[in-house]
């Protein structure tokens, strides 16, 4: 794991780190945020994007850069959203699909989540 | 008059009434594609094009070295076009819908104005010169039809003010905004009925939808008497009874209406019975709707 990395948010279907990972990115439920440093989690509600008509992906990463993660493990990411977390200068980790919020950080501290540079949706 | 042809479900037959009534019409006629995502009329009609027009919308480009990052232009925009990263001001112009309120509110003049690439409109006539045509033409890859469908209603008051015609227009199938853009400047919805349990379904949609227009709504059924259909006939014309709405004609399932629609063909030319059914749905239509809502102006929908 880079060590400019201190916190990563985890697109999930609930606030724990036993949920399991939600897929999409913008319209996700909401966020595991997991600190690096200590291992602590933290939650964030994603439920007033996931109405949006448009510009749900654009207002999740404005949510995300305020989170002050430096990278997002998700499934899909939209082409809009990525362009977002680009220009927030936060990393993305996608085809995170299935399994837990938990399964998926332990993946992504061993390495096996590379960065991702174009959407894949 | 300006009537839009339009219906819930894709394939009910509007291009097909259109196409047919356009050519039987008696009087001055400019005959219109909205559905700008996928127009089709002009491949029935062949129309001589004698102007092309490309047509841009208005978004917002940032001058970085002026921007004081003071957020306001984030705050208003309500199709987040504009977003900000720590303070930093991204400009995402695919979506934003033009509302020039961006423009308004920078005090920093750090705002300029660009253009996104909506289209073309597409000015001709079609029928040996009896009738005057326009279509549009989304660009591939852009995601709004409202601001494209805007300029071609003011590309047909512009041609409406050289020579007045009734306006017969091809509207965009569904009930999202394509279709309450183009629906929102007429005098008559004639909404195109496929009486299957699809088409029903979505029909009644479409009629729920063009609900709060007040708009004077009438029906014709296509691809009516279908072996096995009568049920779906039936709950069509139920429909109408009890929602009040005149339903003008029926047209029958027949196979070569199939074959005339597969050739490019007109279902107008198909027989004297065929040309006596569109000129009786023309006639109705020219009858007021003694039973319609008086017509208001229509507020204002939402993401257009």
């Amino acid at each position: 794991m880079p060590d400019f990395i201190r916190k990563i948010a985890v697109s999930s279907e609930g606030p724990s780190l036993d949920d399991a990972v939600d897929p999409r990115f913008g319209r996700a439920g909401g966020f595991v945020v997991v600190d690096m440093t200590d291992m602590s989690v933290d939650y964030i509600d994603n439920g007033a994007s996931q109405t949006m008509a448009m510009g749900a992906g654009i207002e999740t990463a404005e949510r995300m850069a305020r989170a002050g993660v430096q990278a997002v493990l998700s499934g899909y990411v939209g082409p809009k959203a990525f362009a977002a977390l680009e220009a927030a200068g936060v990393r993305v980790c996608q085809n995170v699909d299935g399994g837990s919020v938990r399964d998926a950080v332990e993946r992504f501290c061993r390495g096996e989540l590379p960065f991702a540079d174009a959407p894949n949706r | 008059m300006r009537i839009a042809v339009a219906s819930g479900k894709g394939g009910a037959g509007k291009t097909s009434v259109t196409a047919s009534l356009a050519s039987i019409w008696d009087t001055p006629l400019i005959v219109a594609d909205a559905d700008v995502e996928a127009p089709n009329l002009h491949l029935f009609l062949h129309p001589q094009i004698e102007e092309e027009r490309y047509c841009g919308l208005d978004v917002p480009r940032l001058e970085i070295t002026r921007c004081t990052q003071c957020g306001l232009c984030r705050d208003i925009c309500t199709y987040k076009a504009i977003a900000a990263f720590a303070g930093r001001i991204s400009i995402f112009p695919d979506m934003c819908h033009g509302c020039g309120g961006c423009f308004a509110v920078c005090s920093a003049g750090a705002l300029e104005r660009t253009q996104r690439e909506l289209g073309i409109l597409q000015r001709g006539t079609v029928l040996e010169g009896r009738v005057r045509f326009l279509m549009g033409r989304t660009r591939i890859g852009e995601a709004m039809t409202p601001p494209l469908l805007r300029q071609e209603h003011l590309f047909l008051q512009e041609m409406q003010a050289v020579l007045p015609a009734d306006i017969l227009l091809d509207a965009p199938p569904g009930v999202s905004c394509p279709a309450m853009t183009a629906a929102r400047d007429v005098d008559v919805i004639l909404l195109v009925a496929d009486p299957t349990p699809f088409g029903f379904h979505d029909f009644r949609l479409a009629h729920q939808a063009f609900l709060p227009m007040h708009k004077d709504v009438r029906v014709v059924i296509n691809r009516a008497g279908a072996a096995d259909n009568a049920a779906g006939d039936a709950a069509v014309r139920a429909y109408c009874r009890e929602h009040g709405l005149p339903l003008l004609a029926e047209l029958p399932f027949e196979r070569v209406a199939a074959e005339q629609y597969a050739l490019g063909g007109l279902l107008v030319h198909l027989s004297e019975q065929w040309q006596q059914r569109f000129e009786a749905l023309r006639d109705a239509l020219r009858q007021p709707n003694v039973g319609a809502t008086v017509a208001q102006r229509p507020q204002e929908a939402h993401h257009a």
